[in-house]
Parts: structure tokens; C-alpha cells; sequence
């Protein structure tokens, strides 16, 4: 099981960031970025739990081929909503703004982030920029799928797009200051001996994101902002009869959107490195390969967006170029995978809830990053474009591996967190539930893609019914997956163990904190003295790792 | 429908159906190889080296370079392959033979409308014969659609304003599934048809059993026959053999005749003037639907330079 | 070190402002602070970026009519207005350099002149605009009434130029005026002596945010103005 180190102890002051001032104010208007990353746990839960009842409403919904449940147009509106919220209101937020806003500091021993005031700035934006789409979908949604495409977003559709692009506008400024915020704490912020090669992998991982999440998202901005544009005051930019081009937003929309999706994933993979090695008492295998790996995906990920669009009516020539892309940005992902597995070899490994997760997460990853190459494959793509094989590709990313990962690293460091320890029997049952769940849902959906099923079909024809039935079955598993740890980790809260500063015995400067951490995370300045992840599988004593670096208290 | 049968794969019924099978199938199975070495290595490993199980965790001198610079060069060489394999049946795709039927087809909320080039029209049904390569010239009247036959494996975005096109040959006879695959609208998943693929004998009977509307009268209605036939007084350039040519423009630049430029010529004949002659012709934005325009540029494209004809007699 | 201070840092003498908890020092903190304009700034490169890809497209698929339609864009104010700035950007470098070197006075002076040449060119866009608006310079919701001058082939193109024109320039002037009412608080602070060499930081970044302003003036000005102007 688990490694708790013998002289270890309980915080001995009662003082940590969580009881320090107790009022809603002091929450409210805190500046600890470990509180914001819990206003962030908080508000992204809840908008979770609105997308997915919305992919509840439409997995019901596909039961039959008639789509008896929902109207076409509140299907439409249905599954608009579902992408929207939980591509810029869950997925984009989620490790970044929790688990980044919480460890980043931590793991290179700084008091806060560099910019304190600015990152709870980021959090109201971000909540109001929720609260503004939430309304505009009570008040009767958009219905143009969260691709928005032209011109039936600016010209035909008759439902709020113009709400919808503004909260997602507004959110969209949230990113770019979580992102900034990270970058220039990486750079300038890191405690004594700490170097860039002996950053904890996450942090890589980190820093790529943010540079997408800095880079990317102004395009969707001004993006959104034509869209408004062309729909109050019929610009043309869009519109063909206007001298415009429908294919022009396509463009700008995948520009920012491709690089995205790696946004929803790159951090993940990040959580993973941190577990792997802990759970396997071993260094990771190939640290540099990953750390640029991880730039790597960031950088080429600009330069793909056209893969969206082969059969969009984009020349043949560019369709060559970004198939290309498209291959060689699978390369660094592979070589993540790869290290991953190597890191296992003469490891000595343990089932965690975390570890039951990574594993799910590289199994779930995998087939996810190999349909992708079905995808960059032009010629297969022309067929599958569109249809559910795209949707069981994308979810298997997404869903399959971030969601996995950001159920792991909620799991690894909730000690450190809340002072508690989960139920291990409940977590592992959730995280099976999962895994099992997940691929009863998404993995027909590959099958009912090649065989044809389009996409965003509120009714079918009804040879595809079984395989619908079956996606709807794993569904209902995978619900119960998500709603688990919701419930477990709020008891665990009040009647969970209280957790030792280093339950896991983990080398990260973040478990040299006090469990809970003090407001500003450290006594004094820690001093790094050692690469990431000095666990020496080879020892057989009960200490065998060295942390990487020293507090003196 | 043919395939009530369930079965992993839809019917093949294209020349493209197979080759984009085999290259599919190519990638399932190596796909299947890569995830069983990466899972079997995490059960073995994950089971070998457990926590308290006795085998030494003793590391020889690894040469990590060597490990890494390989994997990585593998999947590169692999993927390169994949990616050739796949551009070369792309382009296929993007090669309409010379000797290929055309189709039109408008794609407008919510349904298809396709006119043979004898003028025969359908909604929402495609007929066509066998064995012979058919090129589908589309646009659309109001969104973006797109034309997905899964049996044919082919799909192409239909957008308005500017036609695309595509390409098949049949290989099979009976009737497949024909979906709109670009979300457009309240009746997206209604926007469904089916392609008919019948015997060459059967289809041409089909094609005669109605007669097709006379292209000529909407020529007539509108008065191009005025300026564009050759006894005219006033000058315009003449009709006959000039789909394909490439005609020198005002300013100096030449263009290719073709689909597009028909369009642009008869909705905003400013834009591009043809050397050597006024910009008087007039538009006729507003007066036509894209249906009219597609009527008109196959009657172009029907005038042949090598046939002695008058626009205003011919059926 | 672990104590805070909870005096309003303003009314502290410079030379004993404390740096933010999160630091080591002041001059970690103003390190800091400049990372994070440049990288705010980078944000802002792509932001325009986005509409200069736009005009872009559209000039390469409209050319002449871009540079026929643009020739009615006021190339006199467009040139004042570009001198103005410049200028404007060499005066906040100065204030910049006085609050580094403890001369507060000729720093709020520098940074009042910085925002009287910023608010003239305000004043002098907006006059443009109500001179281009008298001038029908704006794309109306036909097609055929736009234009001064204006007659020839794709007039729908004339009217997308005269949307991105107004786009980019407004997009500008906003950013100006939030860059005026940061160099407002400056000057007031200025005064006040809240700056030394010890603690210069947002002299110095609201510094760079109006060397950025000024820098897409200098695409927007030759893009928008000096289309196919030869003589």
C-alpha cells in the first residue's frame, strides 16, 4: 500500500489556509491562490454537472431512432450547450485553474503566484462569464453546435448567439490571465537550485498550456466579436452574397480551437508523470523526451487547424500540408505513452485510486491518440468527418484521458489539499466504474462513425439503434463514476482520516508544506537539491525516496 | 435500404469504398499491434514488479538515447507511410476522369435537389448508373451542408456562393443511405436521401421516362440571346466554345472559364469585363435562383464550338 | 519578512515601500511586473492579429477596389495623428527614464504631455470620423449607398474595407483611451511621489502598453492610408 513516513506528522499549528479566516469575504475576496483554485473546484463541478446533464438528455434522447425525447430544435440547442459548457466552463479551467492555481506555486516553493490580485481577477471573470452563458441558455439557448459555423450562426440562426459569444468572450479573458500568470511565475518565481530541468514534469506541462492559453485564445476573441459584428450589422465577412467567405471563420475558429484541445489534455498528461513516478517509488524514464514533448505538442499544435477542414472546400494542397502536421504532432504524444510505460519497468507499483486512474488514463489515451491518425489520414477522414467516430475520438481525449487525469491529481494531492484522506475503497470502485463505463459508451461510437452515423443527428435510421442503445447503457455507468467521488470526497471532508504531511511519500516540494498548507505555503525559502522524482525503486528500506528540496522550519 | 444486416463496415459500393477499407483496416490492425505491446508491457510490468513481489529492480546500464531516438524514429517512418498511403487515394479523390456525367446539386435547408444534365430533376433521390464515374457539381442555396454517401465513402461540404465537387463510380447496384453531414439547421437529421444505383439499361430508362425542361426558354426569358447571339447589334462576347477557354480581361489579366466565373459573369458582370468589349451587360442578382444559374451554365457548357447551332432553336 | 505592513503603501516615503509578500525583493517584483506586460502584449499582437488577418484576405482577394475605396480615407489627419504619436511614445520613454532616475516632477510632466498629445489624437480621430460620416465613408445597410467617389465593380468590397477600417481604428482608439486614463493615474501618482528609483514598476509598464498602442498605429497608418499611394 501506501508509504507513510514514520516521523511525519499531523500540522502541529492549527493555522492553515483553510481555517485562517473563516468568513465568506475572507473567501471571497481572497488572494491565496490555493483558496482560488477551490473557488475554481467549486464552480467547475457545477458547470460539469450541467454539461452532463445535457449528455444525459441526449444519450436518453438516441435510444431510438425517432429521437422520441427532445424536439429537433431543443436537441440542437441540447448538445450546443453541452459542448460549450463543458469545453470553456469545465475541461479548459479544469486542471489549469484547480490543480495548477494550487500546486504551481507550491511545487517551486513560492509564497503565491506572481500575480496574486490579478488571478482572483481571473476567477470573477470566469464566473461571469458562466453566469452570462448560464442565463442566455435558460433563457432558450443557441442552437449552432459550440463550433458556431457561418453562415448559419450569422445569418439563419434564430437563437441567442450573440449572449453566447459574449460569456464565452468574457471567460475567454480568464484564460488569458491564468496563463499569463503562469508563465511569468514559472519564470520568475522558483525557489533556489531550481532549475528548468528539475521543474516537476506538471510544471512543463503547465507552461506549455499557458503559452497556448496566451497565444490562442485572442484569435477566438476577435473571432467571436466578428460573429457579432456580422450579425448586427451584416459586414460580409462571412456572407458570400456579400462579397465574404463562410470558409474565413472556419479558419479563424481552428486556429484558436485546435490548439485548444491541446489546452484539454496537456495538463493532464502533466498529472500523469507526477503519479506515475510516486506510485512506482521510480525515477520517470526520459525526462527530457517529455518535457519537450510537451512543447513540442503546444508548438505544432498551432500549425494543424486545417485537418478540421479537409473536405470543407480548402484547397487539396493545404489539405496535404496539415495531414502532414497532423501525423508528426501524434509523435510527441507517442513518446509521452512510451516513457509512461518504461517509467513501470522495475518499478514497484501500487493500485491507488491515482494509480487506477493513470493507468486508465494511458489505456483510454492511447486508443484515443491512434483513432486520431485515422483522422489525419485524409482519405479515411473524407468518411469518418463528422460522424460519431470524430465524437468517440474526441471524448476518448478528453473524457477518457483529462478527465481521468484531473480525477487523479484531484485524488493524489486531496491530502494535501484538505487535510483528509478518501475512502480508498470507494475511490478505486469509482475510478473502475469509469474506465468501464467510458468505453461502454464511447466505443461503439467508433462503429456506428464508420458506418456511417453523422453527427449532431437528433434521429437515425434504425439500423443504428443497437449500437445507440449500448452507448446509452455505458453512460449510466459512467454517470455513477462521476458522481461518486463528488459524494465521497465531500464526507471524507468531515470523516476522513486526517492526513500526515507526505502520505504518499512523495518527493515534490509541495508535500514538504504542512498538510494543510500555512497561507503562504512554506516557513521559509526552500532550498531544491534534487532532480524530480528521487524515488529509488531499488531500496528496500521504508525511506526510499529524497525529497526534492529542503524547509527549514 | 440494402444493409439491415449488422456488420462493422457499410457496404462497399464505390471504386473509393475498398481502397479506403484496405487503408482503414491497414491502421486498425497496426493500431491494434501498437496498444498490444504498450498494454501487454503495463500488465506484464504491472504485474511483475507489484509492490512486494520478489524480482530485483536492479537497473543495468540502460542506454535511455538509444531506447528514445528509436521509438521515436519508428513511429515517424510509420507515420510518414500511413500519410502517403492515405494522400495518394486523397488525390484520386480530387480527380474527376474527363469522361465523367455531371450532376447538379443544390443543397438547401432541408433537402437535396439534383438535375441530370438532361434537365431530369430530383429531390432527395439520386439515380445513377452503374459503373460509370459521376461528378456532382453542388452548391448550396442558404449553409453550409455536406453531401455524405457512407456506401460510396465519399463526402464533400457543399457551400454557398461557390460550387464544390466530387466524384464517384458506382460498383454496386441498390440503394444507399445519402445524409447531410454538416450541422445546418433545425432539420439537420431529416436532410437525408438515398442514391439509387441502378443497372446502365435501367437508368437510361429511367432518364427517358420523363421528358427534361427546356433549358432554352429561361435563355429566351432573360433576354441573353439579345446581346449573345451573334446577329446582335449590340456586342457581347459569343457563347459558343467558350466553357474552358481562357479569356484575356480588361485589366489585362486572363481567366479560366469555368463554373465559378459563369456564375460571377451572370450575377456581377462589372467585376471581370472581357477585353474588348463594354461593360454594359446588366445583372441579373435577385432575378435567379441557384437552380436557374446551374440551368444556364449547362446550357453554356452544351454550346460546343464544333456543332452548327442557334441558341434560340435547339431542345 | 513575514510580518505585513498594513499602512497604504502611498503614503509610505519610496524609499521604504515594502514589495508584494510573494517577492524577494522590489526589484524581483518589477522583473516580474515587466514579464507579465510583455506577455499581456503578446496577447494583444494576436488579438489584432486576428483583424489584420481579415483585411488581409480581403485586400488579396479585392486589390483594386481596397486601394480605390481606401484613396477616401483622410490622409492628412491619418499622418498628423501618426506624428502625434510617435512623438507621444518618445515623451512617455522620457517620463519612463525621469521616475527611474528620482525626478518625479519632470516625470509627471513628461507623462502630462504624453496624455495631451494622446487625447489630441483622439480628438482628431474623432473629428475623421465625423468628417468621413459627412462624407458617406460608411458602410450603409445597402450596398448602393456608400462610397464618396466610389464607383466601380464589388462595391461590397468597399463597404467590407470601410467596416474593417472602423474596426481597426476603434479598436485602437479603445485601447488608447484605456492607455490615457492608466497614464492619468500615473501622473497623479507622480505627483504624489509614489515613484523612485527604488519603485518605478508601473511607470514603466503602463510605458510599454503605449510603445505597443504606438506600434499598431504603425501597421494600421501605411495599411489603411497609404494604399496604393504612389506620389
Amino acid at each position: 500500500m501506501t508509504q507513510e513516513i514514520a516521523n511525519d506528522s499531523v500540522n502541529p499549528s492549527s493555522k492553515n489556509y483553510l481555517n485562517q479566516e473563516t468568513t465568506i469575504k475572507s473567501w471571497l475576496l481572497t488572494t491565496d491562490h490555493k483558496r482560488i483554485g477551490l473557488l475554481y473546484l467549486v464552480s467547475i463541478t457545477f458547470f460539469f454537472l450541467i454539461g452532463g446533464a445535457a449528455a444525459t438528455l441526449i444519450r436518453v434522447n438516441l435510444m431510438t431512432p425517432e429521437g422520441a425525447l427532445l424536439s429537433a430544435d431543443t436537441y440542437n440547442k441540447t448538445f450546443t450547450m453541452h459542448g460549450v459548457i463543458m469545453v470553456w466552463f469545465f475541461l479548459i479551467p479544469s486542471i489549469p485553474n484547480v490543480l495548477g492555481n494550487f500546486l504551481v506555486p507550491m511545487m517551486i516553493g513560492a509564497r503565491d503566484l506572481a500575480y496574486p490580485k490579478l488571478n482572483l481577477a481571473s476567477w470573477y471573470i470566469y464566473i461571469i462569464g458562466g453566469m452570462f452563458t448560464f442565463i442566455t441558455i435558460i433563457a432558450g439557448g443557441v442552437d449552432t453546435g459550440w463550433t458556431f459555423y457561418t453562415p448559419y450562426s450569422t445569418l439563419f440562426s434564430n437563437s441567442f448567439v450573440i449572449a453566447t459569444a459574449t460569456g464565452v468572450f468574457i471567460t475567454g479573458f480568464s484564460s488569458i490571465l491564468t496563463g499569463l500568470n503562469f508563465i511569468a511565475t514559472i519564470h520568475r518565481m522558483r525557489a533556489p537550485g531550481l532549475t528548468w530541468f528539475r521543474l516537476p514534469l506538471f510544471l512543463w506541462a503547465i507552461y506549455s498550456t499557458s503559452v497556448i492559453l496566451v497565444l490562442a485564445t485572442p484569435i477566438l476573441a476577435i473571432t467571436l466579436i466578428l460573429i457579432a459584428l456580422e450579425r448586427i450589422f451584416k459586414i460580409g465577412v462571412f456572407d458570400p452574397s456579400l462579397g465574404g467567405d463562410p470558409l474565413l471563420f472556419q479558419h479563424l475558429f481552428w486556429f484558436y480551437s485546435h490548439p485548444a484541445v491541446y489546452i484539454m489534455i496537456l495538463p493532464g498528461m502533466g498529472v500523469i508523470s507526477e503519479v506515475i513516478t510516486c506510485f512506482s517509488r521510480k525515477r520517470i524514464f526520459g525526462y527530457k523526451f517529455i518535457a519537450f514533448s510537451s512543447v513540442a505538442i503546444a508548438a505544432l499544435g498551432f500549425l494543424v487547424w486545417g485537418h478540421h477542414m479537409f473536405v470543407s472546400g480548402q484547397s487539396v494542397y493545404a489539405g496535404i500540408v496539415f495531414s502532414f502536421l497532423s501525423f508528426l504532432v501524434a509523435i510527441p504524444s507517442a513518446i509521452k505513452v512510451f516513457n509512461w510505460t518504461a517509467t513501470l519497468y522495475k518499478g514497484r507499483i501500487s493500485y491507488t485510486t491515482p494509480m487506477l486512474y493513470v493507468l486508465g488514463f494511458i489505456g483510454l489515451f492511447t486508443v484515443g491518440g491512434l483513432t486520431g491518425l485515422f483522422l489525419a489520414a485524409m482519405a479515411v477522414d473524407v468518411h469518418v468527418h463528422d460522424t460519431y467516430f470524430v465524437i468517440a475520438h474526441f471524448h476518448y481525449i478528453m473524457v477518457g484521458g483529462m478527465v481521468s487525469a484531473y480525477l487523479a491529481g484531484i485524488h493524489f494531492w486531496w491530502p494535501k489539499i484538505s487535510g483528509r484522506l478518501y475512502p480508498e475503497f470507494w475511490g478505486r470502485l469509482a475510478a473502475l466504474l469509469l474506465f468501464f463505463g467510458f468505453n461502454l459508451t464511447f466505443f461503439p461510437q467508433f462503429l456506428l462513425g464508420y458506418l456511417g452515423m453523422p453527427r449532431r443527428y437528433h434521429n437515425y435510421p434504425p439500423e443504428f439503434q443497437v449500437l445507440h442503445v449500448m452507448s446509452t447503457l455505458g453512460a449510466s455507468i459512467l454517470a455513477v463514476g462521476y458522481l461518486l467521488p463528488i459524494f465521497y470526497l465531500l464526507w471524507s471532508l468531515r470523516y476522513g482520516r486526517k492526513a500526515s504531511k507526505n502520505p504518499w511519500g512523495a518527493t515534490g516540494l509541495e508535500w514538504q508544506a504542512a498538510t494543510p498548507p500555512p497561507q503562504f505555503n512554506f516557513h521559509s525559502t526552500p532550498f531544491v537539491t534534487e532532480d524530480p522524482y528521487c524515488y529509488l525503486n531499488e531500496a528496500l528500506t521504508e525511506i526510499d525516496f529524497k525529497p526534492q528540496g529542503e524547509v527549514h522550519d | 435500404m440494402n444493409n439491415t444486416r449488422f456488420s462493422f463496415f457499410p457496404m462497399q459500393a464505390s471504386t473509393f469504398a475498398s481502397q479506403v477499407d484496405w487503408l482503414t483496416i491497414t491502421l486498425l490492425i497496426l493500431c491494434c499491434i501498437i496498444c498490444l505491446i504498450v498494454f501487454g508491457l503495463i500488465l506484464f510490468f504491472g504485474i511483475r514488479y507489484r509492490n512486494g513481489s520478489p524480482h530485483s529492480r536492479k537497473i543495468e546500464k540502460q542506454n535511455q538515447q538509444t531506447v528514445e531516438w528509436s521509438w521515436t524514429v519508428g513511429t515517424l517512418v510509420l507515420f510518414l507511410a500511413l500519410f502517403t498511403w492515405s494522400t495518394v487515394i486523397y488525390f484520386q479523390m480530387h480527380a474527376p476522369p474527363s469522361d465523367s456525367s455531371e450532376i447538379w446539386v443544390v443543397g438547401k435547408q432541408w433537402m437535396w435537389k439534383f438535375q441530370h444534365s438532361t434537365g431530369k430533376r430530383e429531390i432527395n433521390e439520386l439515380h445513377v448508373p452503374v459503373g460509370k464515374p459521376i461528378l456532382l457539381t453542388m452548391t448550396s442555396q442558404d449553409v453550409v451542408h455536406s453531401f455524405f454517401v457512407p456506401a460510396f465513402r465519399i463526402k464533400q461540404d457543399v457551400l454557398p456562393g461557390r460550387y464544390s465537387r466530387t466524384w464517384f463510380e458506382a460498383t454496386k447496384t441498390g440503394e444507399y443511405h445519402l445524409f447531410c453531414s454538416q450541422y445546418c439547421g433545425t432539420m439537420h437529421s431529416d436532410m437525408r436521401g438515398k442514391v439509387i444505383v441502378q443497372s446502365q439499361s435501367d437508368y437510361q430508362n429511367w432518364l427517358q421516362s420523363n421528358p427534361p425542361i427546356k433549358i432554352p426558354t429561361l435563355y429566351n426569358r432573360l433576354g441573353c440571346a439579345n446581346c449573345h447571339d451573334r446577329t446582335s447589334a449590340i456586342r457581347a462576347p459569343s457563347l459558343i466554345g467558350i466553357f474552358g477557354k481562357r479569356e484575356t480581361l480588361s485589366d489585362g489579366s486572363t481567366i479560366l472559364v469555368d463554373e465559378n466565373y459563369l456564375r460571377e459573369s451572370i450575377l456581377n458582370p462589372q467585376a471581370k469585363i472581357v477585353k474588348g468589349y463594354p461593360p454594359v451587360m446588366p445583372s441579373y442578382a435577385g432575378q435567379l435562383n441557384e437552380e436557374d444559374i446551374l440551368d444556364l451554365i449547362a446550357f453554356i457548357k452544351a454550346q460546343k464550338a464544333t456543332q452548327e447551332n442557334d441558341p434560340r432553336n435547339s431542345q | 519578512m513575514t510580518e505585513r505592513i498594513t499602512k497604504n503603501p502611498i503614503d509610505i516615503e519610496p524609499a521604504h515601500k515594502l514589495h508584494a509578500e510573494q517577492f524577494d525583493s522590489m526589484e524581483h517584483q518589477q522583473e516580474t511586473a515587466s514579464i507579465g506586460m510583455w506577455i499581456f502584449l503578446a496577447t494583444e499582437v494576436l488579438f489584432f492579429g486576428g483583424l489584420l488577418l481579415v483585411y488581409t484576405v480581403y485586400r488579396t482577394t479585392y486589390p483594386t477596389v481596397f486601394e480605390l475605396a481606401g484613396k477616401n480615407f483622410n490622409l492628412g489627419i491619418g499622418t498628423i495623428n501618426t506624428v502625434i504619436l510617435l512623438t507621444s511614445s518618445y515623451f512617455i520613454a522620457l517620463a519612463v527614464h525621469f521616475a527611474r532616475n528620482d525626478q518625479s516632477r519632470r516625470s509627471a510632466r513628461f507623462l502630462a504631455l504624453t496624455w495631451v498629445l494622446g487625447f489630441s489624437f483622439l480628438c482628431l480621430k474623432a473629428y475623421e470620423y465625423y468628417d468621413d460620416i459627412e462624407r458617406n465613408i460608411v458602410p450603409g445597410s445597402s450596398y448602393h449607398d456608400i462610397g464618396y467617389h466610389y464607383v466601380g465593380p464589388n462595391p461590397e468590397a468597399a463597404r467590407m474595407l470601410y467596416f474593417i477600417y472602423y474596426a481597426l481604428t476603434g479598436l485602437h482608439a479603445l485601447h488608447m483611451t484605456i492607455g490615457l486614463g492608466a497614464i492619468a493615474v500615473l501622473y497623479h501618482r507622480s505627483i504624489k511621489k509614489a515613484f523612485s528609483s527604488h519603485y518605478y514598476t508601473p511607470v514603466e509598464v503602463v510605458g510599454l502598453y503605449w510603445h505597443f498602442v504606438d506600434i499598431v498605429w504603425l501597421f494600421l497608418y501605411p495599411l489603411l492610408y497609404l494604399m496604393d499611394r504612389h506620389s
